[in-house]
């Protein structure tokens, strides 16, 4: 399997083996069960289709009853496509655990970040505002400065980073490094931080 | 206990004594030296101690040779093999940055008074 459903747990730091301090994030990833596995004679493209997380009974809808019915599995709350090599194809209701990931290993890491709301230009953008804080300077210190010429074009650019809403977006943090493996727990400890809060959903996918 | 507090708590080191700052510590410090390890001993006044859990670090300041060191030590890195405290402190801060203004005799710490307590 190429990668797995987690969920993130939180921060923390560890040492290693040289006593430096690595940063790291806690991410519980899996067991997730086979949901589907989709192939190229039938559904044009392969996949597997994995489901993470306990769902009650009487809150899984009809459709998705008779899906988790077919793949003989109890309801799962999350459900993601995942790739797999070809030489190990999954099959229906399996249980992928974190075995499949190495120590050492680089993962790509996707979730959905933190909502900042409507959020200016410096928190939205990383702009650095305009001028000085002080010398009389009084309302420029988050200004976006200019946002173009004058008249000609006599209009705004399209795509002109300005003020807006930021963050509940999905974003893959690429090339994060395992550094810690706890099978048992189905823990792992990446090096760094991943996107979204404390329980946020995340996929976990090696980096190729 | 949420799973990082109770991995954290797994993780920290119980062996250390209790030293605050104004104590005189001597921080023995495991090096790596090719394949071959010696321990290092760093001694000197403890001026801070901060973080919580698994980031706590404290500052030791010694003069070695006429020149103010100071060594910020993670309490539970496993590169300190031991510490023993020389001796307790009497101060009324919890962070003594003043020392590093004074010097010689004005950067005396008077000694705790400890004799009330029962010897272990």
């Amino acid at each position: 399997m190429n990668g797995l459903i987690g969920k993130k747990i939180g921060m923390t730091q560890i040492f290693d083996a040289t006593g430096n301090v690595i940063p790291v994030t806690i991410v519980e990833a899996g067991p997730c069960l086979v949901t589907q596995v989709k192939t190229v004679a039938k559904d044009g493209y392969q996949s597997a289709q994995l489901g993470f997380g306990s769902q009650r009974r009487n809150i899984t809808n009809k459709p998705l009853t008779g899906h988790f019915k077919k793949a003989g599995i109890e309801p799962v709350k999350i459900i993601k496509e995942f790739n797999f090599a070809k030489e190990s194809v999954p099959s229906l209701g399996q249980e992928i655990k974190v075995d499949i990931f190495t120590l050492g290993e680089k993962v790509n890491i996707s979730g959905t970040t933190k909502g900042k709301g409507f959020a200016g230009v410096v928190k939205r953008h990383g702009f650095g505002g305009v001028g000085d804080k002080t010398h009389g300077q009084s309302d420029r210190e988050r200004a976006p400065g200019s946002i173009g010429a004058s008249s000609y074009p006599s209009r705004v650019i399209k795509g002109m980073r300005m003020a807006g809403h930021a963050g509940n977006a999905r974003e893959t943090v690429q090339g994060l490094k395992i550094v810690k493996i706890d099978a048992e727990n189905n823990l792992l400890f990446i090096a760094g931080s991943v996107p979204g809060p404390n329980n946020g959903i995340l996929e976990i996918r090696k980096a190729k | 206990m949420n799973k990082v507090d109770a991995l954290n708590q797994s993780q920290k080191r119980t062996d250390h004594p209790d030293f605050r700052p104004g104590d005189t510590v001597a921080v023995h410090v495991k090096i790596k030296e090719g394949a071959k390890e010696r321990i290092q001993i760093f001694e000197g006044v403890v001026i801070s101690r901060k973080g919580s859990q698994m980031s706590e670090s404290f500052t030791v300041r010694k003069i070695s040779n006429g020149v103010g060191v100071e060594r910020i030590f993670p309490v539970n890195s496993p590169s300190i093999d031991h510490i023993s405290i020389s001796t307790r402190g009497s101060v009324r801060r919890a962070k003594l940055y003043y020392l590093r203004a004074l010097k010689g005799k004005a950067a005396r710490i008077k000694e705790k008074d400890t004799r009330h307590k029962i010897a272990k």
